[in-house]
């Protein structure tokens, strides 16, 4: 199954090892991530002012040469990128003076967007489109009943009429983590905030925040913690070494993407490549459990 | 500290700013403070959400223009989703920083930025802050 | 040709200041059949009245119009003033020139111009009336009172006091409702089945009260005065005469299910009495639990009846009564905490309702009146009640404010301080309503006294760590957001319609509002009759209520059926519709077109039930020969009424 694929810069930086473990587990179930051309920064933040088209841009532009190209649709792996996306199409298609007033500023590109991109989620074309039973089917390697929380941080649940699970009790992560042999743990605080962008003015915002999430999530048993957003994966990873200086009893978690585990599940091998762009070191639990 | 109240203060043209750029009703807020009771970062703000609301209503706009307050909204949107009258609350404080932005004043300035970590940043980082806060 | 008096008031300022009533009254006092003409300050009065009662005799009027506000306020007073004095009271017109002119619009010239043709139409129409005398129908003096709470138990005492015949029919196993449920009420703390089973017995024992439990209102024939209802009456498996209730039943079944009485927290078995105090004094089978009798799966508790009041072949039966008036009291339910998202979707046993709190405090309930808490049996000793949890919530729930969680969660924390002395009770309020009597002295003593803390602010979210409840909340009076580490959490959750309302609501043809509660025919003046004539509703059925209210509603509605009573006919508006049976083809189309059910062919003759017909004008449009018509609406003083609009 071909899957037309929009990356996002961090996928390509700091996050090359969620794409490239997507692109490996997914080959696994005979997909592919097929990357769309000539995509840019979709602006990673949806500007929620109603009466400015201009910081709408970015994204739309993305859109409009997913539909030149011919694309139906586009799947998405990082959680900030498909919030945007999905909101900003949302905002523009919704009035068609607005529609009009964007592709008459974006006249370079060569032709008008319509607003038929549909824009999805890889979580959820991984439930309905490849279906959990073939996942099962293909799991070489279960993941030994590894304890492992779902974080879903904030873009994927909320606002409520984009998220692609119940915004208060989601289980989508979990669900394919069960299916992928780990045992997930549901705890309180993984749809709490990790700080976000605060990270780079207030650092103690996040480090505070963060050490709550991973508190919350060692004391409800997790082992580790996943998650599907980039930003979200430098404050729960990264800051954990600053936290370990503010918060004494702080217990380290390994914070893995969704699709790292995925991968590992279906039979590919754990690259140290992944390694190296994690923070606190994965590798240690994984030998433990001897999934590696 | 005094408000005094007056006919003319109460939405002000600054208030009807706000409410242009955010498309939301300020006197819709009945206070019940659920926005305030889930937000994750309160703690480090020096005026709670509600009492944004409140101070809005009453046409209190500079105070929080110049408060720190939106400033360490990290735009969760958990306000936005529980609020009872279905107040977009993250379109407001959204529409504060805006009017701030848009007179060029933002609280990150990118030549001043704590560079220790540079080569580690995200990309999604440093445009999520730079679109959010520089002015 | 009809000599006319018209009579124009000023309504003090509210119609003279827009409306010229000089020049009206010098304009058409040459208007054809106007004998006489007045205007006058406020007509409604007792002089104004006399005004036109002298006029009347002084010109020898055969009708009057009175140019003021809306027949819905004065028509009546004035068909009355007139009828005193010997003038048939449909010889009266009301022209609306008040709501209807001066009151929206500002022109003085228009406004003026308007009114004139209003008050023109009056008499085009008053000209042609005929004099009517109201339709009259038998009456049936027995009432049918649906639900067996507090209000219905009320409804019925004070109708059968009255010397009346009533039937109750509760669809439950026994009468008592939600009040029964109660450990104590506010804000006596009068323990509440103390005060109400007295109530209960007097109905068991009434000579007048017909009781039908485990039964449903299945259909309503019939009309205001003279209903044919259907009762439907499940199965009775246990002889209610035979049952001496001694319980070897009970011990014998091997069915466990959940007691709905304790509100899920306690068990009870498939044969069994919903309460000790239950009326009627019986065991009863819960069919859906039981292990069945086609065939006899157990067998157990018939063979350990002595009385032999087990009966499996017992069959649903169907009953029908004669009855003149119909008292909806049907009640509330509590808005599932299954709906609460930030709460947990009811997933936590330490999270309850306030019923399942008031089963907790309660000296029958499941811990036997202990506070202790579901998931472990320990006393709680910090405990959080949250106020407002699914009400006044437009965007996610109910939109309502349910009116009785604030006193009632006071009380639950105070009888908590009682049985917990050194427990500590928050509560999260948004508002405080204790408009009652007393009732806000209630408050204010438990905060001074009882060491009850209110913090003002919603709860964003509860959640479970290790065995305790985490509260996050907010006091947006110091604006400090609140955390607290609660061992129980208490959710007053909003009071929505009894369910099945839906479904009876339609077998009655009632109107319900958007969260279906009933409506009723005024929201100030008339709050206990519904527009369907021959129907009362009284209780939480018609809107969130306390106690107190919910009776005095009962026992108003109660009243309202003895002042039908107190007649031995039932009256009907004569506005209705007529046939001229020559013009009628015998078509048909009028059957199907009449909501009411009033027109019936016979003899290829169409034929108007006047006691049905509600004048509604349907089948009139609808009929294509014009046969049909309406008293005193014909289409000829429509025409005439068209063409001076028209001038």
């Amino acid at each position: 199954m071909n899957l037309p694929y929009y990356p996002g810069c961090t996928l390509k930086a700091n996050a090359r090892h969620f794409e490239d473990s997507a692109q490996k587990a997914l080959a696994k179930l005979d997909c592919e991530l097929e990357e769309m051309k000539d995509w840019v920064c979709c602006g990673t933040v949806f500007s929620m002012t109603t009466d400015d088209l201009m910081l709408q841009l970015a994204s739309i532009r993305n859109l409009l040469r997913a539909e030149n190209q011919g694309l139906k649709e586009i799947i998405v792996l990082c959680s900030m990128c498909y919030n945007t996306l999905k909101r900003s199409q949302d905002f523009i298609t919704r009035d068609q003076e607005n529609l009009d007033k964007v592709n008459k500023f974006m006249y370079m590109e060569n032709l008008k967007y319509s607003g038929s991109i549909e824009i999805y989620h890889l979580l959820t074309i991984l439930k309905d489109r490849i279906t959990y039973d073939k996942i099962k089917e293909k799991v070489k390697t279960p993941l030994k009943k590894l304890k492992v929380g779902a974080f879903y941080g904030c873009l994927l649940v909320r606002p409520e009429e984009f998220a692609i699970d119940d915004f208060e009790s989601p289980t989508i992560i979990e669900n394919l983590l069960d299916v992928l042999g780990a045992e997930s743990i549901d705890f309180p605080y993984k749809l709490e905030c990790c700080g976000a962008y605060q990270t780079l003015t207030k650092q103690e915002v996040s480090i505070k925040r963060s050490y709550e999430i991973l508190k919350s999530a060692h004391n409800s048993g997790c082992e580790a913690i996943i998650t599907s957003c980039p930003l979200c994966a430098y404050n729960l990873d990264f800051l954990q070494k600053r936290i370990e200086e503010d918060f004494v009893e702080f217990v380290k978690l390994p914070v893995f993407y969704f699709t790292e585990l995925m991968a590992l599940a279906l039979g590919e091998k754990w690259s140290g490549e992944w390694s190296k762009l994690h923070h606190v070191d994965p590798e240690q639990l994984l030998r433990d459990k001897h999934l590696i | 500290m005094l408000i005094k109240v007056n006919a003319r203060n109460i939405r002000n043209d600054l208030v009807k700013k706000i409410e242009d750029i955010s498309g939301q009703n300020v006197f819709d807020c009945y206070q019940c403070g659920n926005c305030s009771s889930g937000c994750p970062v309160v703690d480090y703000m020096d005026i709670s959400p509600n009492q944004v609301l409140r101070l809005s209503q009453y046409g209190e706009i500079d105070e929080i223009l110049n408060s720190e307050t939106i400033w360490i909204c990290s735009t969760c949107l958990q306000c936005s989703s529980r609020c009872p009258k279905g107040i977009d609350v993250a379109k407001i404080m959204e529409a504060f920083r805006t009017v701030n932005l848009r007179k060029g004043v933002g609280v990150v300035n990118p030549s001043q930025l704590d560079t220790t970590d540079a080569k580690q940043l995200p990309p999604i980082l440093l445009v999520c802050a730079m679109r959010k806060m520089t002015g | 040709m009809k000599k006319i008096g018209v009579f124009i008031c000023h309504c003090g300022v509210n119609i003279k200041d827009t409306v010229d009533v000089e020049y009206l009254t010098e304009k058409l006092a040459d208007y054809k059949g106007v004998e006489h003409i007045e205007n006058y300050m406020f007509m409604c009065s007792d002089p104004g009245q006399n005004l036109v009662k002298e006029a009347i005799q002084e010109n020898k009027l055969d009708g009057v119009v009175i140019a003021a506000c809306s027949p819905t306020l004065h028509e009546s007073t004035f068909q009355n003033a007139i009828e005193e004095i010997g003038i048939n009271k449909y010889q009266l017109e009301i022209a609306n020139i008040r709501e209807q002119c001066s009151w929206v619009h500002t022109s003085r010239e228009e406004a003026t111009r308007k009114a004139e043709l209003i008050i023109k139409t009056a008499i085009e129409k008053l000209r042609l009336n005929q004099s009517l005398e109201p339709v009259t129908a038998p009456l049936t003096k027995r009432v049918l009172v649906i639900g067996g709470g507090i209000a219905g138990i009320q409804a019925a005492l004070d109708i059968a006091d009255g010397g009346y015949e009533v039937v109750l029919v509760e669809k439950k196993p026994s009468i008592g409702g939600h009040m029964i449920q109660l450990s104590e009420t506010f804000p006596t703390l009068d323990c509440s089945q103390c005060i109400l089973t007295p109530k209960m017995v007097q109905v068991g024992k009434h000579k007048n009260i017909k009781l039908y439990v485990n039964s449903q209102v299945a259909a309503v024939d019939g009309f205001a005065g003279n209903f044919t209802v259907t009762i439907n009456r499940k199965a009775q498996y246990v002889d209610p005469d035979k049952c001496t209730l001694c319980g070897d039943c009970t011990d014998s079944c091997p069915v466990v299910t959940p007691c709905e009485y304790d509100e899920g927290l306690a068990w009870r078995r498939a044969i069994y009495v919903p309460f000790p105090q239950a009326i009627p004094a019986t065991f009863t089978i819960d069919t859906e639990n039981c292990l069945g009798f086609e065939p006899i799966a157990c067998g157990e508790c018939k063979k350990a009846c002595e009385p032999g009041a087990i009966n499996y072949d017992a069959k649903p039966q169907t009953f029908e009564e004669k009855i003149g008036a119909i008292i909806v009291a049907t009640g509330y339910d509590l808005y599932p905490v299954e709906n609460m998202a930030e709460y947990g979707y009811g997933k936590y046993p330490d999270v309850l309702n306030g019923l399942q709190f008031e089963r907790i405090l309660s000296a029958t309930g499941p811990t036997g009146g202990e506070m202790l808490r579901p998931s472990d049996g320990k006393v709680p000793k910090e405990i959080v009640f949250v106020q407002c949890s699914g009400s006044r919530d437009p965007e996610r729930h109910l939109s309502h404010c349910s009116r009785i969680c604030c006193m009632y969660t006071l009380k639950h924390a105070k009888l908590y301080k009682h049985k917990v002395p050194d427990g500590q009770p928050y509560i999260f309020y948004i508002d405080i309503r204790s408009g009652g009597k007393r009732y806000d002295e209630f408050i204010q003593q438990a905060v001074s006294e009882d060491g009850v803390v209110y913090i003002r602010g919603k709860v964003a979210k509860i959640y479970q760590e290790g065995d305790k409840m985490i509260v996050h909340g907010m006091d947006t009076l110091t604006g400090k957001k609140m955390e607290i580490c609660a061992d129980m959490v208490v959710l007053a959750q909003g009071i929505v319609p009894s369910e099945g309302v839906h479904e009876l609501v339609k077998t009655l043809k009632l109107g319900v509002d958007d969260v279906g509660f009933l409506i009723e025919a005024h929201p100030k003046l008339r709050p206990l009759e519904s527009l369907q004539s021959g129907f009362y509703i009284a209780g939480a059925a018609q809107g969130p209520k306390d106690i107190p209210d919910t009776v005095s509603q009962a026992s108003g509605a109660a009243a309202k059926i003895l002042a039908l009573f107190s007649h031995d006919e039932i009256y009907h508006e004569p506005i209705i519709a007529i046939v001229d049976e020559d013009k009628c083809s015998g078509c048909g189309i009028c059957i199907g077109t009449c909501p009411y059910g009033a027109r019936v062919l016979e003899n290829g003759v169409a034929m108007v039930n006047d006691i049905l017909c509600e004048g509604c004008g349907a089948c009139i449009s609808a009929c294509p020969s014009g046969a049909a018509q309406q008293k005193n609406l014909t289409d000829q003083q429509i025409n005439s009424m068209i063409k001076v609009i028209l001038g």
